[in-house]
C-alpha cells in the first residue's frame, strides 16, 4: 500500500532520512520507533506530503505522492500536537473537515461518541485541555474510514480509559485490513496492536521486522523487552558498519 | 477554498484582538473627527493614525496568526486539498477579517460624520494597506520556520516601511538635491506601500497644491488622476507580488 | 488718505451736482445709429439708448455727454474691434451691455476705454466677453461702479484685464464683479485710488495686480479662485483692509504676493485655503495685524530680505505651515498672535503663553531648502522630526518666534 523507494531528506547539513526503502502492506500495524531526532516525524510528513523529499519516491496505492495530492483521501492522520483555531467549537472543526471531504458520505463517528465529544461540542478549542484536543484529532483521523492510518503519538496525553478506547479502535481497524502506522514512546501501549516494528536511528533504517520474528529472535514476550533487547544487539554492529 | 475561508472567518470574527482593534479604531475615528469641526483636519489625523497603526498591527497579527496555525495547516494539508488552496484561504480569511475590522472601525464613523470621496479613499487606502501587510506577513511566514524570528522580521519590516524608508529617501533627496531627481523620487516612492497610501490620500485632500508647489513633475503627475491610478496600481502590486511569491515558496516548503 | 478724500469729494461734486442743461435724445437701433447720434449731440445732452442690438465699433464720445441704456441695449463688436471710446471729461456711461470686442496684439481692445479724460462715470454696465473690460489710460477722478465684467480667458497671452488702469490717479473702483480675465484689476502708476467691495474671481493670473501704485486703499474686496491670487509690487503706502482671499489654490498661487512694498498696512483680512496666504519679498515696514489665516498651505512665507515688519494680533488656524523663511536672519517681529499649533502653557493665567512659540517647523525649513522633500509631507518621519526639533531647536531660526503667543483666538 505504501511503497517508499530510496527516500532521502536533509534539512541544511542535517540529514533526517538516508536512503530509506520500505514496503507497507494492508493489515499491518507498524510501530515506528527511534530516539528523538531519528527521522520518524520526517518520514511521516514525507508520506503525508508535508515534507518534500530530496530524492526517492513515495507511492501510495499507485499514486505518486509528489504529483498527485488526491491520495491523501486514503489517509487518516492524527498529529502529535493538535492545535486548532482558538474560537472554533468542536462541532465546527468536525463539520469543517466534513465539508472539505464532499467525496465521503458515510462517517465513522464511533470515537466521537466514545470520547463523549458530542456532549461538549459547543466548547471552543481555546477552552479544551490538551487531552481533549487529542481526542478531537483522533476522531478526525478515523472519521472517513480511510485505508491508511498515520497516528503520531496517539495515546500521549490521553487518560487510561480513552487510551484503551483508542487502542480497541485501532485493533478493529487493523483486523478490517487497514494499514496502521504509529509512532509512540510508550511501547506498552502498542502491546497487542503492533504487528511490525520499524526502527530508525539518525536517519537510517535499522530494521523493519514483524513482532513475531523479533520475539523468536530475542526470546522475549513483552514488546518493550523485545525492543530493548534488539536495540542492545543490533546497534553496535550497524552503527559501525551501516 | 470557500469552506476553509468560511471557517477561518468564523474563528477570526470571534477573535478578541480583531474586535478590540476595530473598537479602538472606531473610538479614535469618532474622537478625531468629532474633536475638530474641520473635517479635512480630522481626516488627516485619521490618515496619520492609519498609516502608523494599520501596517504594524496587521503584519504582527497576521504573522502570529499564520505561525500559530501551522499545526492546523498541517491538518488541513493531510486532507486531499491543494497547498495553494490552504494558504490562500488562510490569507483571504486573515486579510478579510482585518480589512473588515478597519472598514467598520474607520469606515462607519466616516460614513456618518464625514461622508465623501476623501473618506472613501481613506478607507480604501487603509484596506489596501491591510492587504499589503497581510501579504508581507504571509511571505514572512513561508520564508521562516521559526516563529520568534518571523515576528522579529515582521516588526522590522513594519518599522522599515513606516520610518526607516522615509529617512533613507530624505537622505537621498538631500544628497542629490542639485540634480533633477523628481522622477527618481516618484519611482522610489513606489517601493513603499505606506508612502503610496499617504500620497494617494493627500491627493484627495487638496494638499496636492503643496506638492505641486515643489516641482513641476509632482504637479503634473500627482495633481492628475494618473497619480492616484499609479499609486493604486503600485499598491496592488504590493498585494500580489508577495502573495504569489509566498505561494511559490510554500509549494516547496517543509512543514 | 487726505488726498483720497479730496479725490472722492471732487468726483461726487462733478457727478451729482452737475446742472442738467442739455436736451434728452432717444436713440433706436439702426445702422451706425449710435455714432451718428453721438456726433449730432451737443455738449451736456443726454442720450437714452433704446433696447436692441447695436453692431457698431469705435464709438467715440468726445464731448461731455450722458449715455444711458434703457433695458440693457446691446453694443456688439462682433469680435472685431474696440467699442466705446471716451476722450472728453465728465462723460457718464450707464446701463449698457457691451460685448464681444476683438482681440489684437497691436492695440488693447477694450469694452469701454477712457483716455486722457477725467471725471468719467462708468456705472452699472455689463461688459461681457471683452479682451479688456474697462480701460483707463491717463485718467483721473473716475468712478467705476457696479459693473459686471465677465469674460472667459483661458491663457495669459490672449487675454486682457477686467479693469485696467495706467497712469491714473484718484480713481474709485467700487462694487464691480469681475471674472475670467488675465488680471481682474490691474494698476500701473495709479495713485491715490480707492478699490472697494469688488469681487474678482477665476482670473487666469491675478485677481488684483498692481505695480508702482502708491497710496492706494483696497478694502472689502473678495479675491477668490484666481490662478495666482493677488500680486503687489514696487509700491508704497498700500492699505489693504477687510478683504477676503479665498481659495487661490494651485502651484505658485498666493493670496497676496508682496514684492518691494514699503510702509503698508495689511489689516483685518481673511485668508482661507490659499496655497500661500502671504508671501513677502524685499519688503519693509509692513504692519500685518488682526488678520485671520485659516486652512492655508503656508500662512506666511517671509524671505530674509524683509525687515522692520510686524506681525501681530493675527489668528493662525489649520495652516499646514504657519511661517517659513529662507534664511536664518529674521528682522521682523511676531507678537501676540494666536497659533493653533501652540502647545505651551499659561501658568499666570494672563492669556499669554509662558513659553515662546516657534512657528517655523523643521520640516518646513527642509522643504524650503529642498522642495522635493515635500513628497514626505505628513509622513511619520517628518512628524517625529518636528517633535524632536520642538524640544531641542537646532536648525530652525531661533529669532523667529512669538514671545507672547495668545492662548485663545482673537475675536476678529
Amino acid at each position: 500500500m505504501i511503497s517508499i523507494d530510496t527516500l532521502t531528506k536533509s534539512f541544511g547539513k542535517f540529514t533526517a532520512l538516508k536512503n530509506i526503502s520500505l514496503q507497507m502492506q494492508a493489515g499491518q500495524a507498524i510501530s515506528l520507533l527511534g530516539p528523538n531526532g531519528s527521522g520518524k516525524t520526517t518520514l511521516i510528513k514525507s508520506i503525508l506530503g508535508l515534507v518534500i523529499p530530496e530524492k526517492g519516491t513515495i507511492t501510495i496505492n499507485g499514486h505518486v505522492v509528489k504529483t498527485d495530492w488526491n491520495y491523501r483521501a486514503q489517509i487518516g492522520y492524527m498529529p502529535q500536537i493538535g492545535r486548532y483555531p482558538e474560537n472554533m467549537t468542536i462541532e465546527q472543526v468536525i463539520s469543517m473537515i466534513k465539508e472539505l471531504r464532499k467525496d465521503v458520505k458515510r462517517y465513522d463517528e464511533e470515537l466521537i461518541e466514545g470520547f463523549g465529544l458530542d456532549r461538549i461540542k459547543t466548547k471552543t478549542m481555546r477552552n479544551l485541555s490538551g487531552g481533549t484536543r487529542q481526542k478531537v484529532s483522533a476522531c478526525l483521523a478515523f472519521l472517513f474510514s480511510p485505508d491508511i492510518y498515520i497516528l503520531d503519538e496517539p495515546t500521549a496525553g490521553l487518560d487510561p480509559v480513552s487510551s484503551e478506547l483508542l487502542k480497541e479502535k485501532m485493533l478493529k481497524e487493523r483486523s478490517a485490513g487497514k494499514l496502521i502506522l504509529i509512532t509512540s514512546h510508550v511501547l506498552s501501549d502498542l502491546e497487542g496492536i503492533a504487528s511490525h516494528i520499524i526502527y530508525l536511528q539518525d536517519g537510517d533504517l535499522m530494521f523493519y521486522k514483524s513482532v513475531e520474528e523479533l520475539q523468536i529472535a530475542t526470546g522475549e514476550e513483552k514488546l518493550n523487552k523485545v525492543v530493548a533487547e534488539v536495540i542492545k544487539k543490533s546497534i553496535p554492529q550497524t552503527a559501525v558498519n551501516p | 477554498m470557500k469552506t476553509i475561508v468560511k471557517y477561518v472567518l468564523l474563528d477570526l470574527f470571534r477573535n478578541r484582538i480583531i474586535l478590540v482593534y476595530s473598537l479602538i479604531l472606531a473610538v479614535l475615528s469618532i474622537s478625531l473627527l468629532g474633536l475638530d469641526n474641520n473635517p479635512t483636519k480630522g481626516l488627516l489625523s485619521l490618515l496619520n493614525v492609519s498609516l502608523l497603526f494599520v501596517p504594524i498591527i496587521t503584519i504582527l497579527f497576521a504573522t502570529i496568526y499564520f505561525f500559530n496555525s501551522v499545526e492546523f495547516t498541517e491538518l488541513l494539508l493531510s486532507q486531499p486539498i491543494k497547498r495553494n488552496t490552504v494558504l490562500l484561504s488562510q490569507y483571504i480569511g486573515v486579510s478579510f477579517s482585518l480589512a473588515t475590522a478597519y472598514g467598520l472601525g474607520v469606515g462607519l464613523p466616516l460614513l456618518f460624520l464625514v461622508s465623501g470621496t476623501a473618506s472613501l479613499i481613506l478607507v480604501i487606502t487603509g484596506i489596501l494597506l491591510t492587504l499589503v501587510f497581510c501579504s508581507l506577513a504571509l511571505l514572512i511566514f513561508v520564508s521562516f520556520k521559526d516563529k520568534t524570528k518571523g515576528i522579529g522580521i515582521a516588526i522590522a519590516a513594519a518599522l522599515f516601511f513606516s520610518l526607516l524608508f522615509d529617512g533613507l529617501l530624505l537622505a537621498f533627496i538631500y544628497s542629490f538635491s542639485d540634480y533633477p531627481i523628481d522622477q527618481a523620487v516618484i519611482a522610489i516612492l513606489a517601493l513603499n506601500p505606506i508612502d503610496l497610501g499617504r500620497v494617494l490620500m493627500l491627493l484627495q485632500l487638496d494638499t496636492s497644491a503643496l506638492m505641486g508647489y515643489s516641482g513641476a513633475l509632482f504637479k503634473k503627475f500627482l495633481g492628475s488622476a494618473a497619480g492616484s491610478i499609479f499609486s493604486i496600481i503600485c499598491m496592488f502590486f504590493w498585494v500580489f507580488v508577495p502573495l504569489l511569491l509566498s505561494v511559490r515558496i510554500f509549494k516547496k516548503k517543509d512543514l | 488718505m487726505k488726498g483720497l478724500n479730496r479725490g472722492l469729494i471732487l468726483i461726487m461734486m462733478f457727478l451729482f451736482v452737475q446742472p442738467t442743461l442739455g436736451a434728452t435724445i432717444k436713440v433706436s437701433p439702426a445702422i451706425n445709429a449710435l455714432s451718428k447720434a453721438l456726433k449730432a449731440a451737443n455738449k451736456n445732452d443726454t442720450l437714452l439708448i433704446q433696447p436692441g442690438i447695436y453692431k457698431e465699433h469705435d464709438i467715440l464720445i468726445d464731448k461731455k455727454l450722458t449715455v444711458i441704456g434703457v433695458q440693457w441695449p446691446i453694443i456688439d463688436g462682433e469680435n472685431k474691434s474696440q467699442l466705446i471710446f471716451i476722450t472728453a471729461d465728465s462723460v457718464t456711461v450707464q446701463g449698457l451691455q457691451v460685448q464681444n470686442t476683438g482681440r489684437s496684439s497691436m492695440t488693447d481692445m477694450a469694452g469701454i476705454r477712457v483716455q486722457n479724460a477725467n471725471f468719467a462715470n462708468v456705472q452699472g454696465n455689463k461688459v461681457l466677453n471683452t479682451t479688456y473690460g474697462i480701460y483707463l489710460q491717463n485718467a483721473a477722478y473716475c468712478l467705476i461702479k457696479g459693473n459686471l465684467i465677465h469674460a472667459n480667458a483661458v491663457d495669459e497671452l490672449n487675454s486682457g484685464n477686467g479693469v485696467h488702469a495706467w497712469k491714473c490717479h484718484d480713481l474709485f473702483i467700487d462694487n464691480n464683479d469681475i471674472a475670467g480675465h488675465r488680471d481682474g484689476i490691474y494698476f500701473e502708476f495709479v495713485t491715490q485710488s480707492h478699490i472697494r467691495g469688488n469681487k474678482s474671481k477665476r482670473n487666469v493670473r491675478y485677481g488684483l495686480h498692481f505695480m508702482f501704485s502708491h497710496n492706494d486703499t483696497y478694502s472689502k474686496n473678495e479675491f477668490s479662485d484666481n490662478g495666482s491670487g493677488v500680486a503687489v509690487m514696487y509700491s508704497k503706502g498700500v492699505v489693504m483692509t477687510d478683504n477676503i482671499f479665498r481659495h487661490n489654490w494651485g502651484d505658485a498661487a498666493y493670496a497676496i504676493l508682496l514684492k518691494e512694498i514699503a510702509n503698508s498696512h495689511i489689516e483685518h483680512n481673511l485668508f482661507v485655503k490659499n496655497t500661500v496666504a502671504l508671501y513677502m519679498e524685499s519688503s519693509t515696514n509692513i504692519k500685518v495685524e488682526k488678520n485671520r489665516f485659516i486652512d492655508n498651505g503656508w500662512a506666511i512665507r517671509v524671505t530674509a530680505s524683509c525687515d522692520k515688519s510686524t506681525f501681530q494680533l493675527n489668528n493662525f488656524i489649520g495652516n499646514s505651515f504657519d511661517v517659513t523663511t529662507n534664511g536664518t536672519v529674521m528682522l521682523n517681529v511676531f507678537r501676540q498672535n494666536y497659533w493653533d499649533k501652540y502647545d505651551g502653557y499659561d501658568l499666570d493665567k494672563n492669556g499669554i503663553g509662558d513659553v515662546p512659540y516657534y512657528p517655523v517647523s523643521l520640516y518646513s525649513v527642509i522643504t524650503e531648502r529642498i522642495p522635493t522633500a515635500m513628497i514626505l509631507y505628513r509622513s511619520f518621519l517628518t512628524n517625529i522630526m518636528d517633535q524632536v526639533e520642538k524640544v531641542m531647536p537646532s536648525v530652525t531660526p531661533d529669532q523667529l518666534k512669538d514671545t507672547e503667543p495668545r492662548m485663545k483666538k482673537w475675536n476678529l
